[in-house]
């Protein structure tokens, strides 16, 4: 035990500046610098303003303050090792590392510890399995809905059919963009469309060859699963060799404003799948004025609105909303991480509380339960608009091919369950 | 006054050419093992040994490894990360493929399978010097990274093309896996270096050491005085990328646990071991050492002065960290080519005349 509080005192001594107090800790794993940082830094402005945002109206969640600890990853595993470690003993309650690669550190690190990891539509796709991935969940949607929400689109362009289209899947080169894959040739197989698969190494900004390749083969339909600087890259490619830009789909990763921007006018018509339109939401108003006004905006306060400044903000809301839960479970108001996870198994999300808290119709409505962390998975297709300069929503939300996904969840899981030696089941 | 050589009498050779020539270094290096070995173990918490030992155990035998072929032999190579993805993939089959033999001797042949590999990467510095040489290795460096994203193979057709550690034991302990405890991970990384390091120290100083020197200094007159260059270059390649592929399992199995090539094993880990030697200091086994523990605590020096005591924004705390580490890499290359072993030469050479200079 002494042993312990030596080792506890060396640590707090060494690396915190701030007192333990019976807060909310929640870490911020961001990454603000790097070929990654376009998108890391206005998700983690939009998930800091929320939380700012109950601090400042409501006094926290159940009247306990939140504190956020950020930790600059720049989307690398070993800093994200290294940001777990430093936050995990200051009492942090949820991670969201918003990366696949740090995502894949620290399931078996949070699991072992038992700390709930949230990846909202990244990470493992089989963690929608919550029966084996006990602490990981990543509702509202994971990449191989998004990939059949995109080819249910498609599908609806073509009157029904893909027979003989074909589909040019260009991604990043690694666990991030390699994820779609298996799913994309299940339903090539099932569809009848023909799938080409074209890697862009880390980071991304050497793509000449992938869209000479498309400009030879000159496929029906290009999806993209890029991110960050890449995204950008491509975008610039396709405009340069002609590509129709509405035959040009990215994932909800790839489709923010600063994706398109720098193309100027040739970017316009691109597509990109959301999970959150973007409208005015009432919430962003009282951001501005509780939050920004105040002078306590995250980063420089640039970002209010924008595509991925809403999707930080829903995770920071769907968090926000989990911890209110587990207060209500438990019925304590400093909640343990096991109590956030009770509260994320159980965790509803409906229309009437998205409208609650100024943000109607943000996501779709989802129930989490045991089996299934993963949510509805559904996504929405939207399209810029160069010269007015907005991202406008074509669909609703659309729901994914549940017949293709779910085995092939429960198949990667299994194999998972295997090599670890866990028997599936609930806490 | 206590650093000195002054009636410390050497009786017999074997004394006479020792490591640590002086009775105070002697008493140092056996404090800092006892240390190292009895006394950390107790102490280390997981933060400690996530963030800091055990990244610098492994980076210093990285270092060590490049510091060989680099500093000793002076063959420039940039293909340290992917010699170090060769070791760790090495490591991920036979631990998957032979999940009963102790996974210390999967991390043992995976260093062989990289010398292996960096030996055959090392036939065109027969041919070639220079700047040609590092663009070679750089060319194994790619050529690795791709090949290890490219056949499914290698990470056992996984979907994500990750690879993940099972959990291994050695004497009933838990080395790799979510459930190792941090002085476990640091035990095995500390036992490893100390190996690797005390080979490295015996090497350099006997005979195959000094015709890598040689070949360093000047090839075409180490050839005339009879030095084999086929024989020491390739020697030094396949010694170097051991020591490297044994970093390389180890990095992957004990200390991430999940890796996905091109992010963990990219150009910039290349990059990193290289500046880990030009400010450590080139050719110089404490160097290499002190390069590995500069450039892993530095970033946590400077997020934890930055971030926790100064709260400063983290962007800017990264950034300034790149200015710095840059601006030293310059500083190191101009003002002490040898690094920080040189400053510690010098401070050794005036503690020896310490407190009568003249």
């Amino acid at each position: 035990m002494k042993m312990k509080t030596l080792a506890v005192m060396a640590l707090a001594g060494s690396m915190t500046a701030g007192t333990a107090m019976a807060d909310l800790v929640i870490p911020d794993l961001s990454y603000r610098t790097g070929p990654y940082a376009a998108g890391g830094v206005p998700f983690s402005d939009g998930y800091q303003d929320y939380f700012a945002l109950l601090n400042a109206r409501d006094g926290g969640i159940g009247g306990e303050p939140v504190r956020v600890i950020e930790c600059e990853t720049a989307y690398n595993t070993e800093r994200g090792v290294e940001c777990y470690e430093a936050t995990k003993g200051e009492g942090a309650l949820i991670y969201q590392p918003l990366s696949t690669g740090i995502t894949y550190q620290l399931i078996p690190r949070t699991t072992a510890d038992n700390i709930p990891l949230h990846t909202m539509g990244y990470g493992r796709t089989s963690a929608a399995n919550g029966e084996v991935f006990n602490w990981v969940f990543n509702y509202p949607a994971n990449y191989w809905d998004a990939a059949s929400v995109a080819v249910n689109y498609l599908l609806d362009e073509n009157g029904g059919s893909l027979d003989g289209k074909t589909i040019a899947l260009v991604y990043h080169n690694s666990a991030y963009g390699k994820e779609p894959i298996r799913t994309l040739e299940d339903l090539s197989a099932l569809h009848g469309f023909t799938l080409t698969q074209l890697a862009v190494d880390h980071p991304g900004q050497e793509q000449k060859s992938q869209w000479l390749q498309i400009r030879r083969e000159r496929p029906d339909y290009v999806l993209m699963w890029g991110w960050g600087v890449m995204n950008q890259v491509a975008v610039q490619e396709a405009a340069n060799i002609g590509f129709p830009m509405e035959n040009f789909i990215g994932n909800w990763w790839a489709g923010a404003e600063h994706d398109v921007t720098p193309a100027g006018m040739a970017a316009n018509g691109y597509k990109s799948l959301n999970m959150n339109p973007i409208t005015d939401y009432p919430v962003l108003s009282e951001i501005q004025s509780l939050v920004h006004e105040a002078g306590n905006a995250a980063g420089d306060g640039s970002n209010l609105g924008s595509v991925l400044y809403v999707r930080g903000m829903y995770a920071a809301m769907l968090a926000a909303e989990a911890i209110a839960n587990a207060q209500d479970i438990h019925g304590v108001a400093d909640v343990t991480p096991a109590m956030v996870r009770d509260g994320m198994e159980a965790l509803e999300i409906t229309n009437a509380r998205m409208t609650e808290l100024g943000m109607e119709g943000i996501g779709p409505e989802f129930a989490v339960t045991c089996q299934n962390h993963g949510g509805t998975g559904q996504g929405l297709v939207q399209q810029w608009n160069a010269s007015a300069g907005v991202w406008e929503p074509l669909t609703g939300f659309i729901s994914p091919d549940a017949s293709v996904i779910a085995p092939l969840i429960a198949e990667d899981s299994a194999a998972f369950a295997a090599e670890s030696g866990i028997t599936p089941g609930c806490l | 006054m206590l650093y000195r050589e002054a009636g410390d009498f050497k009786t017999s050779y074997q004394a006479d050419s020792q490591t640590f020539p002086i009775a105070f270094d002697r008493w140092r290096y056996w404090a800092v093992l006892v240390i190292a070995f009895c006394v950390v173990p107790f102490f280390v918490n997981a933060y400690w040994a996530n963030a800091i030992l055990v990244p610098f155990l492994i980076y210093a035998i990285a270092a060590i490894g490049l510091n060989i072929l680099t500093g000793y032999c002076g063959q420039v190579s940039l293909g340290t990360g992917g010699f170090m993805a060769v070791g760790a993939y090495a490591c991920y089959k036979l631990m998957t493929s032979f999940p009963d033999v102790s996974i210390v001797i999967h991390i043992i042949l995976a260093g062989g399978i990289t010398a292996a590999v960096g030996a055959a990467f090392g036939l065109p510095s027969l041919r070639i010097k220079g700047f040609y040489l590092a663009v070679a290795t750089l060319a194994a460096q790619f050529f690795l990274v791709w090949m290890f994203n490219k056949v499914s193979w290698f990470y056992n057709y996984s979907a994500s093309g990750q690879i993940n550690a099972p959990e291994r034991f050695v004497a009933g302990i838990a080395v790799t896996g979510p459930n190792t405890a941090p002085w476990a991970q640091y035990m095995i990384c500390l036992v490893f270096l100390t190996i690797c390091a005390l080979i490295a120290r015996n090497l350099t100083r006997g005979t195959i050491g000094r015709s890598w020197m040689a070949i360093r200094d000047m090839d075409i007159a180490a050839e005339i005085i009879g030095v084999n260059p086929l024989k020491a270059k390739l020697t030094a390649f396949a010694v170097s990328s051991f020591f490297i592929g044994i970093s390389g399992a180890l990095f992957f199995a004990v200390y991430l646990g999940a890796v996905e090539v091109g992010e963990a094993f990219g150009i910039q880990k290349s990059f990193l071991v290289l500046f880990m030697i030009i400010i450590g200091g080139l050719g110089s086994l404490f160097g290499s050492f002190a390069g590995a523990a500069f450039l892993v605590l530095l970033p946590v020096a400077l997020k934890v002065i930055g971030v926790d005591l100064l709260g400063w924004p983290t962007d800017l705390v990264a950034h300034l960290q790149l200015v710095i580490v840059g601006g030293l890499i310059m500083f190191f290359l101009i003002k002490e080519p040898h690094g920080l072993a040189q400053l510690w030469r010098v401070a050794k050479e005036k503690l020896r005349l310490w407190p009568f200079p003249y």
